[in-house]
């Protein structure tokens, strides 16, 4: 009985204070809020919005709800960091292999960068990039093409944009194909379980998704034509590109600064997964016949991840988080459009923070329990 | 566990019931006035810098018509003009400064809306500048109207105004599509432009011809004519304290009426002895003007002779700069403007 007390009371101070704690702000807030007369609630999200964005992945326009203005900011968000998330991967992994290498060059330019990018502050590289780097391009009248059909300039990279005919066909081809390698490739395996016989799997694989889709242009009706963007004047001195697709300097500054700030922190994850191997692994897979390509593949690379991904699951979580100082650049991210215009033309602060706040915690569960599960599933398994 | 829920409830209501009884009380003796007076300063929220309405200099003076009605105010209720503390606000945190305590009168250029009126806690008082939105392009365009604007145009504003909501009715209304670009802070907006990023930029036409000023090469750009919107700038203070609205409100129309009467800075002193018994008023010598704020009955002299009257205030500040010397509908309503304050009596 005493040592029931001894237990449970502690936790019921705890719950007890917690509930303390929240109930005095809530009620705080609620006789603050009255005695100046602000209303709370949520009605305001189907409110027309009324305000105008830059730059949208699905159809907005000011007569839709505060609510879909609020789904089309936080896709911007996600846009930003799954291309953010995906860069630094790739830059971040090229970077930490190249500061393993035995080549001077290679190893001492990687560690420069590192050292380089890693120690300014990432809103003073944005601001670099936004108001220095992409200040500094031409105006559109005055741009040249870049690979002959897109253009970099001052409002923005135009690029051709695509224009499908039968795109179902093609796409249902796609899925084929990579339904049909994943197959192959649980075949392989068994068969090299049962008769240790190695099947090309990576060369077949290559063959599919280039055939397949060919396929259904030649004899699915497929048809791609590119739509190239045509400078259009608008004033005597004031000129745009009409056709294509614009992406805004906006954007490019963002997911420029972010990749290249996270790239530095996940290249030393991946320098640390891989040094964190023993060399005698290395040199008992040479011993046993295995290619150099086969050790990093088979032998270090699934040790090494088990290092590198829970550190590098951080750098994913505070670059998605990271890309709220689009702010500061006019690029319409969640911050900026909804905890800043919709804040302003509504005055809902508590609530519209509230929401955002809430999101990016979800933002961040969701991609903390995918690597999560990716860890689960490349973890030891002991038996 | 519902018994103890229910404990924990009432004691939350007493608490609530405490707060609600102490701030109900002190709102009567304007709160924001005792306040006030106990810290010795007007807490004052203003622009992040826009010549003409408050900017600061390099020594953090700040000048300007909004920061004026600040200094009208804290001369009013503490006898000194420079008894304020000003706190530069963005567009979008205005008015969250404002309704959170942070300041106690927001002189930011501020247009006075319905919505914001009856929405988010706050009560305008007044307006002290008449202004509409408009255009500036760069000259070498040769854009002279807005009827020369083509489909995908872009318009480089600021976010959080009401600039950016007049901005899609007029592009909407005309059917032109456009990319609007809009900064948090005025300097990001204006070196936007500058830079070619826009190929537009609006704002209210006193905030256009104000930042004109600060960009690379004023001469080559310029404000079209037309005005697609009505903006009465003016200040703002929180709403569920009338006695400082009052005080507010009338520290405003004090300076309008002494340029109606002709009471200046100057001659502030002399007129005490004026026959004309509105004039006396004005000038605290005659009525109890200031009793029904709490105040003494020179708070409306010491705000004319420390600040000045409104038509001095606009002359030193926008006029005089070189910003908008015509004062188009921010005239007296006696000399063909719009400025018509009640009577103070």
């Amino acid at each position: 009985m005493n040592n029931k007390i001894k237990r449970i009371l502690p936790q019921l101070l705890t719950i007890l204070f917690v509930v303390f704690v929240f109930g005095f702000f809530t009620i705080n807030a609620q006789v603050n809020m009255d005695n100046r007369g602000i209303d709370f609630g949520f009605g305001f999200l189907s409110q027309e919005a009324s305000f105008d964005m830059q730059f949208t992945l699905l159809d907005y326009d000011g007569q839709d709800s505060y609510l879909w203005a609020y789904v089309v900011a936080l896709l911007n968000t996600l846009l930003v960091s799954f291309l953010g998330i995906i860069f630094c991967t790739i830059l971040g992994v090229v970077i930490g292999v190249a500061r393993l290498s035995q080549n001077f060059l290679i190893k001492n330019s990687a560690a420069w960068y590192v050292e380089f990018f890693r120690n300014i502050p990432l809103l003073l590289q944005i601001f670099f990039w936004y108001y220095a780097a992409l200040r500094a391009l031409p105006l559109p009248e005055n741009a040249q093409p870049w690979f002959g059909v897109t253009y970099m300039t001052i409002k923005g990279y135009y690029i051709p944009s695509m224009i499908w005919e039968n795109l179902n066909v093609f796409l249902s081809c796609l899925i084929a194909a990579i339904v049909a390698i994943i197959f192959i490739r649980v075949y392989a395996k068994k068969i090299q379980e049962r008769e240790g016989k190695q099947l090309p799997v990576l060369y077949i694989s290559l063959a599919l998704i280039t055939i397949l889709p060919l396929l259904s242009f030649l004899i699915g009706g497929v048809t791609l034509d590119f739509e190239m963007p045509v400078l259009k004047q608008l004033a005597q001195t004031s000129f745009i590109f009409e056709g294509g697709v614009a992406l805004p300097p906006e954007l490019i500054a963002l997911v420029l600064a972010l990749s290249l700030y996270t790239s530095t922190f996940v290249a030393e994850c991946v320098r640390a997964g891989i040094q964190g191997i023993s060399k005698g692994q290395k040199e008992a897979a040479a011993s046993v016949g295995l290619t150099p390509n086969q050790i990093l593949k088979l032998v270090i690379m699934p040790q090494a991840l088990r290092i590198i991904i829970p550190p590098t699951t951080n750098q994913y979580l505070n670059l998605t988080k990271n890309s709220s100082l689009a702010a500061a650049i006019a690029y319409p991210d969640l911050v900026l459009v909804f905890a800043g215009t919709a804040l302003m033309q509504t005055g809902k602060a508590i609530e519209i923070v509230g929401i955002t706040m809430l999101t990016y915690l979800s933002i961040s569960l969701a991609i903390a329990a995918l690597m999560n599960w990716y860890n689960k599933r490349i973890e030891i398994k002991e038996k | 566990m519902f018994k103890h829920l229910k404990q924990l409830t009432s004691l939350f209501a007493m608490i609530a019931v405490l707060f609600a009884f102490t701030t109900e009380a002190m709102a009567k003796k304007s709160k924001t006035l005792k306040n006030t007076q106990k810290k010795g300063f007007v807490r004052c929220g203003v622009s992040q810098g826009l010549p003409g309405f408050s900017n600061a200099d390099a020594s953090g003076n700040w000048t300007g018509i909004d920061v004026d009605v600040c200094r009208a105010v804290a001369a009013a209720v503490l006898g000194d003009a420079n008894k304020v503390k000003f706190t530069p606000l963005s567009a979008k945190e205005r008015f969250t400064a404002l309704t959170s305590g942070e300041i106690d009168v927001l002189a930011r250029n501020t247009t006075w809306t319905l919505s914001r009126d009856a929405d988010i806690g706050l009560t305008f008082v007044g307006v002290n500048f008449y202004d509409g939105q408009g255009f500036m392009v760069r000259k070498s365009s040769g854009i002279t109207s807005v009827d020369q604007f083509k489909n995908g145009i872009s318009a480089c504003t600021n976010i959080g105004t009401t600039t950016e909501l007049n901005m899609r009715d007029f592009f909407n209304s005309r059917g032109i599509s456009y990319e609007p670009v809009a900064f948090e802070k005025a300097d990001e907006v204006v070196a936007a432009y500058d830079a070619g990023r826009c190929d537009t930029y609006t704002t209210d036409k006193s905030g256009l011809a104000a930042q004109r000023t600060k960009m690379k090469n004023p001469d080559e750009h310029i404000v079209l004519p037309e005005t697609i919107s009505k903006e009465p700038l003016g200040p703002v203070v929180r709403q569920g304290d009338s006695v400082w609205e009052d005080i507010v409100r009338w520290s405003l129309n004090t300076m309008i009426e002494a340029e109606e009467y002709g009471i200046t800075s100057a001659n502030a002193d002399s007129m005490k002895t004026s026959d004309n018994p509105q004039i006396k008023r004005l000038v605290g010598a005659e009525g109890e003007m200031g009793a029904a704020f709490g105040l003494d009955n020179e708070w409306n002299l010491r705000i004319i002779k420390q600040v000045g009257n409104y038509g001095e205030s606009y002359k030193r500040n926008i006029a005089d700069t070189g910003i908008l010397p015509d004062r188009g509908p921010n005239q007296l309503w006696t000399k063909g403007g719009i400025l018509y304050v009640p009577p103070a009596r």
